[in-house]
């Protein structure tokens, strides 16, 4: 073996780390666009204007509490109700908030604030798991991995919702990409059940969020998330002891 | 709907607000500080926790189907979860749930 083998480019760690986030975060492209353009079918159907719509999508940037804000407005709700319901539907993202803390905390305040306008299921759960998977991340790889996870969905959002409300058609249910955001939340979850303890949590979230279906505006998911993230950690003490 | 179009921006404005507080609450407050124990213990399952919650009655009452319960979609659920604990990889589970999510349309179709 000689000692002056070629040194490889230094590469910059941060630039890197983006484009893999821009390169894990792709496959929600297909994710976004039946649901935006469907967002923007709605709201204008609704009688948004057109301005309207786009604000919606853009300000808020989150599908879910969107498509629960615009089917009360048709029902002519009253403005507190409607706020207070697409509020509670976004709160799991306080959860995600929180656990991000560990990982993220250490960032400069604007960064952080960057990353909440776009912490979204899809930006939270591909960052997530990344960081569990490689804790040598630094902070700075962390931040620019986010937003790069965020940089092929989020113009997709925004401009196939300006389509939809543009077009004023749907993609048909038959092509049942409905499912594609089921079928990707699961093959993203699923790399992460590593151990009983995340197990048990999944089975806990998915018996309660069942049970709770039907409890208004995401509450019961909140319900089940809480009773979920306890049973996890309840029976990760509980392996630690046994382990012992 | 009969709202006027400031009360509209209002509400467009007022979740935009308080959807971004929310993101940021605990990021933004809490900072580098260090958290309890306990907490981060339970912080470690938030996306197992909130994920599979979120999708089981999507796969249980379909949107698409208006609810109505449809096997091949349970069937296309199932084999994404064990396609992506088996390969631990989310793009394989990803083609397998979705394969098998057009493979099982396809099939029925024909029958």
């Amino acid at each position: 073996m000689t000692t002056s083998t070629v040194k490889t480019q230094p590469k910059n760690p941060a630039k890197s780390a983006y484009w893999a986030g821009v390169r894990d975060g792709a496959p929600f492209i297909l994710m976004a666009v039946p649901f935006s353009v469907l967002f923007g079918v709605i709201a204008t159907d609704a009688g948004l204007t057109l301005a309207q719509a786009m604000g919606f999508t853009v300000l808020v940037i989150a599908g879910a509490a969107q498509f629960a804000a615009i089917q009360l407005m048709v029902e002519n709700a009253s403005i507190a109700f409607v706020l207070l319901a697409a509020l509670a539907v976004n709160l799991r993202m306080a959860m995600y908030s929180a656990s991000l803390v560990p990982y993220l905390g250490a960032a400069p305040l604007w960064k952080r604030a960057f990353i909440a306008y776009l912490n979204f299921d899809q930006t939270y759960i591909t960052s997530i798991a990344r960081y569990e998977a490689r804790p040598e991340m630094t902070v700075g790889e962390r931040v620019s991995y986010f937003l790069g996870v965020a940089t092929p969905i989020t113009p997709f959002w925004i401009g196939m919702t300006l389509v939809g409300a543009l077009v004023g058609q749907a993609i048909p249910d038959a092509w049942a990409l409905d499912f594609i955001m089921p079928i990707m939340f699961l093959a993203m979850v699923a790399p992460m059940l590593k151990s009983l303890a995340h197990v048990s949590a999944a089975a806990v979230s998915v018996a309660v969020g069942l049970a709770l279906v039907n409890m208004p505006a995401g509450t019961g998911l909140l319900i089940a998330a809480a009773s979920a993230m306890l049973t996890g950690a309840l029976v990760e003490i509980w392996m630690e002891r046994r382990a012992r | 709907m009969n709202y006027s179009a400031f009360e509209i921006w209002m509400i467009i404005v007022i979740m935009g607000m308080g959807t971004f507080l929310i993101r940021f609450s605990f990021l933004g407050l809490i900072g580098d500080r260090q958290m309890p124990t306990f907490v981060l213990r339970l912080l470690r399952y938030t996306p197992v926790a909130v994920l599979p919650g979120m999708v089981a009655p999507l796969v249980i009452w379909p949107m698409a189907t208006d609810g109505q319960f449809d096997p091949i979609r349970l069937l296309a659920a199932l084999a994404t979860v064990l396609i992506g604990v088996w390969t631990r990889n989310v793009l394989w589970a990803i083609l397998g749930g979705a394969l098998t999510l057009y493979g099982a349309m396809g099939i029925t179709a024909v029958l």
